[in-house]
């Protein structure tokens, strides 16, 4: 419930509303959006970074977080571990069961694959699990790939990597109708025609949705699928070393039991990694929106493997995040509440950005509007900026936010806001790991027989993605890993497992004096605080 | 948290723990001491892991929520659920039909149902599950489908019913049956796929992709955007 303070500034939103229902604020220019990227954006904050000191991305920038990992030393004791025990054998394994995962191990299963999906927590405990906002497709008359990849080029600040855009916005009207044919339930007119809206950065509106609950929705019905082809999954037993053969291709993982602490040795002829982010990592220490269990894994098990890693110094923060009331600081306010017209106020009742820029640059002005202009609402955890979402039920009827946005409706009216009558308060929150692994149109790693695709994988968004291209990028990659990797498999003859690479790894960080932690961490360590 | 922080005594499967009052059960735990391994997921309603079963003083009653959402309370005894093992039917999809027969062929047990609403009371989404479960029984798969809409698949309306029906398990086949079998399939869709396919879009992606910043970037500042 709101202290007497905000329901006093309630106030001055209320009273501006009418005038800003029929403004419209401009939309940055491109001179504009690089200035205030570069002055408020935290991946331009002076010390938020240093340059990797080893493996294939040596002398390169990225997050704290992210190098304190990958020069850590590996969890398997690699002389102790017997490898000659082997306790799958399979054609393809899967790491990771969300969306890509998910999606791979159904298309590589459809292969004629024998297929291994091993996970950390449960199948479907994921980010997918909690995506909201809708998921993109160029398929309605007034759009084509081709605008949608111009979109997509953009929103990435023109960084990202041309074909994997290309296979992005090409796939996607076939991957909605291949989860629409799964009885995936999306939001339709009864004609079937899918109902679609506007998102961050979008020049159509392609963004499809199932009510707010569309990642929940798609994870549901892939792992409902699985589970119907008898597709073998372990959970609770996080993949924590690659295993190579004396070829030097990928060959399988080491999996760790996170119950009996035991390890298991699964071989393979081709690996899919889909272990998606890293925002339990807490990168300058910001709230996440993410799950339990993002926390880097496959980047750190891919690189010691020698895959090379493609814009890890970009890391998205969500520009809505809860950042009242405190119980839920960091979780998401879905983009679609701007999608349905709600916009951003300081404390003045005054708009400062066009509601649908790109997230970059709505997270930055809204940075700037706290810090210089001091113009933000003060909460427990530092300060945040209106979200005026009673406006949606002006612009579309009485009734709409909890038609539209049970899930956000839900998460807040369990602190006594009842977002329909009155406005949130948000604040930039770490969303999403734009770079990941870099891949080719193929989901193919720069190590053979390493396929990875969703958030681990990188290069197709550039810079920065944008909503609903996330959704859509895990089920074109995981497929596309899936149906390649199965492919691969009927030919790969495998030579003797090692753990060549790891040792090899092990040894370059004693040679830097690195290697005082070990990683993958698997899950974030909050004992004794309050916090994530 | 910031101040001074109020504390409160809460009970962790039998032990007594000091945890500030006002966050949710499974940051209590945590800043108790607790490390999850199972139990937590999402952290914020979306994936059914957390569920928990709790007292609080002076009260008979037992109740049950997510431990992600909800709040600590003084003197609250509380402990977590491991997740239910449960019935749940393997289908083709493809080759069902999206009736009452279906339904009922797959679990036979929603006949069963005693309409003692155990499941409705104890939903964290504050779903009318038996509402849904009476839906199925006859044969109303749109009506299932849309009042399951938001289950979180928790399983705890499952941990209670007596009938032993797995109402997450129906409500998802008859979510796929309706999306399958009852919508229409979207048509622009269909059309899309066949235009791709046909490669109406390939010269124009081309051209695309052989620009170079500058020329893209005076598209993508010219664009139009929809209203
Ligand atoms: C709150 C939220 C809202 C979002 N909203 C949207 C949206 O509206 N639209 C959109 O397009 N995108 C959205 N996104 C982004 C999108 O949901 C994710 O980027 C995407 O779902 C990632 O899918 P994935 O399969 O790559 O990874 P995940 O779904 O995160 O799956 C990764 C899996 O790998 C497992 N794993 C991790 N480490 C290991 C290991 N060592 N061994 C084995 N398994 C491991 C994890 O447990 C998990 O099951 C949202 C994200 C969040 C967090
Ligand atoms: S219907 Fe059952 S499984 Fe679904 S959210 Fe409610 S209690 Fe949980
Ligand atoms: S708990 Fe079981 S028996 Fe009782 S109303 Fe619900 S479905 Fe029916
Ligand atoms: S941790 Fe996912 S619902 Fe609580």
């Amino acid at each position: 419930m709101y202290t007497p303070e905000m329901l006093g500034l309630i106030k001055t939103v209320e009273q501006t509303r009418e005038r800003r229902l029929k403004e419209s604020f401009p939309r940055l220019t491109a001179e504009e959006k690089a200035n205030i990227l570069r002055s408020y954006h935290p991946d331009y904050m002076e010390g938020s970074m240093r340059p990797v000191r080893v493996g294939p991305n040596a002398g390169e920038k990225m997050p704290h977080a992210h190098v304190d990992l990958l020069e850590s030393r590996s969890m398997v004791d690699v002389d102790g571990l017997s490898l000659d025990t082997i306790d799958y054998d399979v054609d393809v394994l899967v790491i990771g069961g969300g969306g890509a995962g998910t999606a791979a191990a159904l298309l590589a299963a459809e292969g004629g694959a024998d297929v291994l999906l091993a996970t950390k927590l449960r199948h479907g405990d994921a980010n997918t699990m909690m995506a909201e906002g809708g998921i993109q497709a160029a398929d309605k008359e007034n759009d084509s790939p081709a605008i949608h990849y111009l979109d997509a080029m953009g929103g990435g600040g023109f960084t990202n990597i041309p074909e994997l855009v290309r296979a992005l916005v090409t796939d996607a009207p076939l991957c909605i109708q291949w989860l629409e044919s799964l009885g995936c339930m999306f939001s339709k007119d009864p004609d079937g025609t899918m109902n679609s809206i506007h998102g961050g950065g979008t020049s159509r509106k392609r963004m499809h949705f199932a009510h707010d609950y569309t990642g929940a929705e798609i994870m549901r019905t892939l792992r409902d699928e699985a589970r119907n082809r008898g597709i073998k999954v372990v959970e609770f037993s996080p993949a924590v070393e690659l295993l190579t053969d004396d070829h030097g291709q990928c060959a399988g993982a080491v999996l760790y039991n996170l119950e009996t602490g035991q390890y298991q040795v699964v071989r393979a002829k081709t690996v899919i990694i889909a272990t998606g982010g890293s925002g339990r990592l807490h990168i300058n220490d910001s709230p996440t929106t993410n799950h339990y269990g993002a926390t880097a894994d496959g980047l750190v098990i891919a690189y010691r493997a020698g895959a090379r890693l493609i814009f890890l110094d970009a890391t998205q923060f969500h520009p809505t995040g809860v950042a009242f009331p405190e119980q839920i600081v960091g979780q998401l306010v879905t983009e679609k509440v701007r999608g349905l017209g709600a916009q951003l106020v300081n404390i003045d009742g005054e708009q400062f950005i066009y509601p649908l820029e790109t997230r970059d640059a709505v997270s930055s002005a809204i940075i700037r509007e706290c810090r210089e202009r001091r113009k933000g609402i003060s909460v427990p955890s530092g300060y945040g900026v209106w979200l005026d979402s009673p406006m949606i039920e002006i612009i579309h009827g009485k009734g709409t936010i909890e038609k539209e946005l049970p899930a956000m409706f839900r998460q807040y009216i369990r602190f006594g806001i009842n977002m329909a009558e009155m406005p949130i308060i948000v604040y930039p929150t770490l969303h999403y790991q734009n770079g990941g692994v870099l891949i080719n149109e193929n989901a193919e790693s720069e190590v053979p027989n390493l396929y990875v695709a969703g958030e681990a994988s990188g290069g197709v968004h550039g810079r920065n993605r944008l909503m609903g291209n996330s959704l859509l990028d895990i089920i074109v990659f995981g497929r596309r890993a899936g149906k390649n990797a199965a492919e691969k498999a009927k030919t790969v003859k495998l030579g003797k497992l090692t753990l060549d690479h790891t040792k090899r790894f092990n040894e370059e960080l004693k040679k830097q004096g690195l290697g005082q932690r070990v990683a993958p961490i698997l899950l974030p360590d909050y004992r004794g605080k309050i916090s994530g | 948290m910031t101040g001074e922080t109020k504390m409160v005594s809460i009970y962790i499967m039998g032990k007594q723990y000091e945890v500030p009052r006002g966050v949710t059960i499974m940051k209590a735990m945590e800043f108790a001491g607790y490390r999850f391994i199972r139990g937590c997921g999402c952290r914020g309603g979306f994936c059914g892991a957390c569920g928990t079963v709790y007292r609080t003083p002076g009260n008979f009653r037992l109740k049950v929520g997510l431990a992600c959402a909800t709040m600590v309370e003084e003197g609250m005894h509380l402990t977590q659920i491991p997740f239910y093992p449960a019935n749940r039917a393997a289908y083709d999809l493809q080759a069902l039909k999206p009736t009452l027969g279906t339904l009922l062929q797959h679990y036979p047990e929603v006949t069963r149902c005693l309409g003692c609403n155990q499941c409705t009371r104890i939903c964290p989404q504050g779903l009318s599950v038996m509402d849904y479960i009476a839906a199925a029984q006859r044969g109303d798969i749109e009506k299932t489908a849309h009042q399951s809409f938001d289950c979180i698949m928790c399983g705890l309306c499952a941990s209670r019913c007596p009938a032993e029906i797995v109402q997450y398990n129906v409500g998802i086949l008859a979510r796929r049956l309706y999306a399958r079998h009852l919508v229409p399939p979207a048509q622009h869709l269909a059309k899309r796929v066949e235009e791709i396919k046909a490669g109406k879009f390939d010269d124009e992606l081309n051209r695309l992709m052989r620009m170079d910043k500058e020329e893209l970037q005076k598209l993508y500042d010219a664009r139009d955007i929809e209203q």
